[in-house]
Formats: structure tokens, C-alpha cells, sequence
């Protein structure tokens, strides 16, 4: 199983939302984080006085899937979140060595 | 001369005292806002506290001190036991046309106001007993004496004799630009120099939490300030209207004023700018509500919005931390009011045109009135320096001013109050003191057994 992390920008949440639900994903946990790499942040002006704000609010996007779904997903992420501009976000995967459901306590590919 | 109670005067003058302490919640928002998160309940409580202090030192001998008959005559200061308690206003005056303590509720919200004021130099830093003690030695030793001077009239009549500067100097100060303005912004400036600078002041980055707030507290203060201005013509009649449409005025161009400003000089008008024009377009227009036309006043309020937008910045270039910039908008615009006075002083206000009242120097009356406006913004300046030094100092070496360097960074709200501002979180994080980490039977053993240490 792999873990596909996104972080993207907050107003292509709905987007890349959708795209997911159409390619056949049932669940996403979605969690607002702030941070910078080659777009920085930007400045803002109180009675004269400038601020430059460093970390900039993003959305960090977490998918569970099967290892075979893994890279389709991250494609259909990347496609949707893109808007051309720096601080499109990046997108990555990981192993997951185990996944429990709560409610049921079935593990591994049923859980997810 | 037997004149009957008149009830339109009594009732604009009760409504706007409800005004006026109105405006003090409504400071508490504005400088809330501008305060970081983790500060916004102390800054709001030392406006509310005045509210307390006040209200309470105003009955048992602060309207005495301001509103009693000068003691020797000298105008400095009233007589402290003249209207001790308010217990000798109990009974009806036939002559009056409205009640006294009418006028003594009115002005009970000046003094409030005056002090919270004061508050905006010394954010996110100073104790809250401190403040709490300044806020009494303040009232009592500066405000007090300072609103006998401007606010308290002679009456030869009756054998009152006011203060040396509505009645020997003879200067302009309709509603407070020295008493209340340029008094409680040279307070805070002494202040923020005895306390000294938040940690951190000019490196790192103090941006106003919460924008909305202080919008909020902008329009809370302007509707207050027509009970603040057109209240004090002490009468629902015409010169209280002139007033209203002067405070209308003035605020309207010294919000665009800042805007103008802050567009060329910085790119962005802001919202804090907007609040903050409105804030010094009210200020400079309290003294000058009474006696400058409409016109006089759209001047007037440009004016102080163009001052007081480039007076804000003066705390950077001399580094003293008056944080929200009581300086640049209370000092700054109380001055540009009580001196344009002297420039644009119009006769025709009196309503009377048999009967002129006071010419500027726009308006050909030389500058013998300027003249008398500065006498007055400068004699309580000098007199505010001086004696808040004294008390600031008071203050700093017995009970001192600072709170811990630790509880300033983490937070002056949960450091001086045991509270948080906001708790947005849906996360129940919190538990009552005692539930905390009392473990039933259940709980224990499985530690107990398997050995684990803590």
C-alpha cells in the first residue's frame, strides 16, 4: 500500500477533489499547512509598516491507495492541481506497511 | 430667571452619555484587533477596566475635581467635596434646564474614554495591576485636573468660578482636543517611554490580528463620537447639529485623506487605514465642532487624515513603541484640531449673524486666536508630560510596570487573566483542573504491573 501526499494550492482543492472522485477514489483526508519553496511568500502593509508573511497557507492532500493505483493517482493529482504558476505544489509517495479500519479492525487492501 | 426643565435638552444629553460609553468598548475593539492574538483580551480589558475605575472615581470626587468651584478661585483645580458622593445634586436646581447629574453622567464618559485611550501606547506588556493602579493616579492627578481647565465655565452669576483655560485664556475646545487628545497622547508616549518596548519591537513582525475587529471598533467609535460632539453643546438645538455635520464631515475626508496617502505612498488603501482616518478625523474635529464650518471642517479632516498618516511612522524613527500609535493619531490629530481652530474659527457658527462668534485667521480675525489655541494644547501637553512622568515612574519602581520577559512571549492574555481570546479549534484539548490526570482503579494497574515508568 502507498500513502500519496499532495500539497496544492487551497483554491484547486475543489478541483482536484473532483478529479480524484472521478477517477474512483472514495476518501481523502484534507488539512491546512503552511509553508514555502520556490514561491515565496508575500508582503502585506500595516499603517505603513511592511510585513513580508513567509509561510503561505497551503492544503496537504493524503490518499490510501493499492501500490498498483499508486502512480495513476499522483498523475491525476498533478494534472488537476497545475495551474502553470510557481507554488503549484509538489506531490509524493510513500510505502505503508499497514493500514487498520477503526470501526472493523480489517487490515491491509480491505481497510482502505 | 426661573427657566423650566427642558426635556428635549435632558433627553439628547442622557443619550448622548450612552454614546459616549459607548465608545469605550467600541476602543476596545479597535485596538483588540490591532493587537497579536495572544493579547487581545488584556487590551480590550484596560479599556474595560477604565470603565470600573472611572465610573467609580467619578462618583465619590472626580466630577468634584473637574466640575467643582476652582479652589482659591485659581482655576487648577475643583473643589473636591463641593459634589463629593453626588449627594448635593440629589436635589433639584429650579433654574436649570436640565438636571446636573444629566451633565455628570455625560462627562463621567469623557473620563472613561480619556484613560482607555491612554491604553493603545503599552500593548501585549505592562501588568494588569499596574495599569489598574495608573489608571487611578492618572484620572485623579491629570484627567481630572485637566478637563477643570478646559471643560469647567465660570459662572459669575452663581459665584462659580472654572478653569484658567476656557475662561482666562479663552481657547477653543469644544468637546476635548487638549483635556482628552492631546492629554491622553502625550500620556501615552510617556509611557511608552518609562515602559519601554514590547520584545521584539521593530524585528520582528507585530501584524494586527484580526482586521474585522478593528472595523468594528471604527464604526463604534464614530457613532459614539456624534454623542461625544454634538452632546457637548449641553442641548438639542443648533449648534449640537453643526456639530453632528462637522463630525460627519471632518471623519469623511480624513479617511479619504489617509487612504490618498497610504494609495501613493504604499500601493494598497488599507482597511486599517480607513479605521485609522476615521479615528483621527474624529480627533481633530473635537475641539473644532462647534466653531468651524462644514466647509472648515472637510479641511480640517483632510488635514489630520494627511498629518496623521505620516505621524504614524514617527515611532520607528525614534524607536519608542507606542504600539497602536496613540501618538500619531491621539497627540498628532488633537493638535492639527486645537490649532486650525486659530485658522478656520468661523464667526458665522454662532447661528447669530447680530451676534458673531469667534473669527480665524482665514476668516480675519488675526491670530489672536491661534494664539489662544496654543496657549492651550501646549499648557496641557507640558502639564501631561511632567505628571505622567511622575506617575509612570511611581508606578515603575514600587509595583513595576513589566510583566515576566516568558509570559510576554507566550501571551499577556493567559499571563495576567488565565484566559484565550479565541478557541476555534473543534478538538476538545481542555479538561477542569480536577478531572485532570485522575485516574480511576481501571486505569492504573495495567502501569502498575507491566512496570512502565513514567
Amino acid at each position: 500500500m502507498k500513502l500519496v501526499t499532495a500539497i496544492i494550492q487551497p483554491e484547486m482543492l475543489e478541483t482536484v477533489q473532483k478529479a480524484l472522485v472521478r477517477h474512483g477514489v472514495g476518501g481523502m483526508t484534507v488539512s491546512e499547512v503552511s509553508g514555502y519553496g520556490r514561491q515565496r511568500g508575500h508582503i502585506e502593509v500595516y499603517r505603513g509598516e511592511e510585513y513580508t508573511i513567509d509561510f503561505i497557507t497551503k492544503v496537504r492532500l493524503e490518499v490510501l491507495v493499492d501500490d498498483e493505483d499508486a502512480e495513476a493517482l499522483t498523475g491525476v493529482i498533478v494534472q488537476a492541481a497545475r495551474t502553470g504558476e510557481v507554488g503549484d505544489g509538489k506531490v509524493w509517495i510513500i510505502p505503508v506497511d499497514t493500514v487498520v479500519r477503526v470501526r472493523t479492525g480489517e487490515s491491509g487492501s480491505t481497510a482502505i | 430667571m426661573i427657566l423650566e426643565l427642558n426635556s428635549g435638552d435632558t433627553a439628547w444629553i442622557l443619550i448622548s452619555a450612552a454614546l459616549v460609553l459607548l465608545m469605550t468598548p467600541g476602543l476596545a475593539l479597535f485596538y483588540g484587533g490591532m493587537v497579536r492574538a495572544k493579547g487581545v483580551l488584556n487590551m480590550m480589558m484596560m479599556s474595560f477596566i477604565s470603565m470600573g475605575v472611572i465610573g467609580v472615581l467619578w462618583v465619590l470626587f472626580g466630577y468634584s475635581l473637574a466640575f467643582g468651584n476652582s479652589v482659591g478661585g485659581a482655576g487648577i483645580i475643583g473643589n473636591p467635596f463641593e459634589f463629593a458622593g453626588l449627594q448635593s445634586l440629589l436635589v433639584n436646581d429650579p433654574e436649570a434646564s436640565y438636571p446636573a447629574l444629566a451633565f455628570v453622567a455625560f462627562q463621567a464618559c469623557f473620563a472613561i474614554i480619556t484613560v482607555a485611550l491612554v491604553s493603545g501606547a503599552i500593548a501585549d506588556r505592562a501588568s494588569f495591576g499596574a495599569w489598574t493602579a495608573f489608571a487611578v493616579l492618572w484620572g485623579t492627578l491629570v484627567y481630572f485636573p485637566a478637563a477643570h481647565w478646559v471643560f469647567a465655565f465660570s459662572n459669575p452669576d452663581a459665584g462659580v468660578v472654572g478653569g484658567w483655560i476656557a475662561n482666562v485664556v479663552g481657547a477653543i475646545d469644544f468637546a476635548g482636543g487638549t483635556a482628552i487628545h492631546i492629554n491622553a497622547g502625550t500620556a501615552a508616549l510617556v509611557l511608552a517611554l518609562v515602559i519601554g518596548p514590547r520584545i521584539g519591537f521593530g524585528t520582528r513582525p507585530m501584524r494586527p490580528h484580526n482586521m474585522t475587529l478593528v472595523m468594528l471598533g471604527a464604526a463604534l467609535l464614530w457613532f459614539g463620537w456624534f454623542g461625544f460632539n454634538a452632546g457637548s453643546a449641553v442641548a438639542a438645538n443648533g449648534l449640537a447639529s453643526l456639530a453632528w455635520v462637522n463630525t460627519l464631515a471632518a471623519t469623511a475626508a480624513a479617511m479619504l485623506g489617509w487612504l490618498v496617502v497610504e494609495k501613493l505612498r504604499d500601493g494598497h488603501p488599507t482597511s486599517l487605514g480607513a479605521a485609522s482616518g476615521i479615528v483621527a478625523g474624529l480627533v481633530a474635529i473635537t475641539p473644532a465642532a462647534g466653531a468651524v464650518s462644514p466647509l472648515g471642517s472637510l479641511a480640517i479632516g483632510a488635514l489630520a487624515g494627511i498629518a496623521c498618516a505620516y505621524a504614524v511612522g514617527l515611532k520607528y524613527r525614534f524607536g519608542f513603541d507606542d504600539s497602536l500609535d496613540v501618538v500619531g493619531v491621539h497627540l498628532v490629530g488633537g493638535l492639527v484640531g486645537t490649532l486650525l481652530i486659530g485658522f478656520f474659527a468661523d464667526p458665522a457658527t454662532s447661528g447669530d449673524p447680530a451676534d458673531p462668534g469667534v473669527a480665524g485667521l482665514f476668516y480675519g480675525g488675526g491670530l489672536d486666536q491661534l494664539g489662544k489655541q496654543a496657549i492651550g494644547a501646549f499648557a496641557v501637553m507640558a502639564f501631561s508630560f511632567v505628571m505622567t512622568y511622575l506617575i509612570a515612574l511611581a508606578i515603575k519602581y514600587t509595583i513595576g510596570w513589566r510583566i515576566s520577559s516568558a509570559d510576554e512571549l507566550s501571551g499577556i492574555d493567559l499571563a495576567e487573566h488565565s484566559e484565550a481570546g479565541y478557541d476555534l479549534s473543534p478538538v476538545y484539548y481542555t479538561n477542569k483542573v480536577q478531572r485532570t490526570l485522575v485516574l480511576t482503579k481501571d486505569d492504573m494497574p495495567v502501569a502498575e504491573t507491566t512496570g512502565a515508568k513514567k
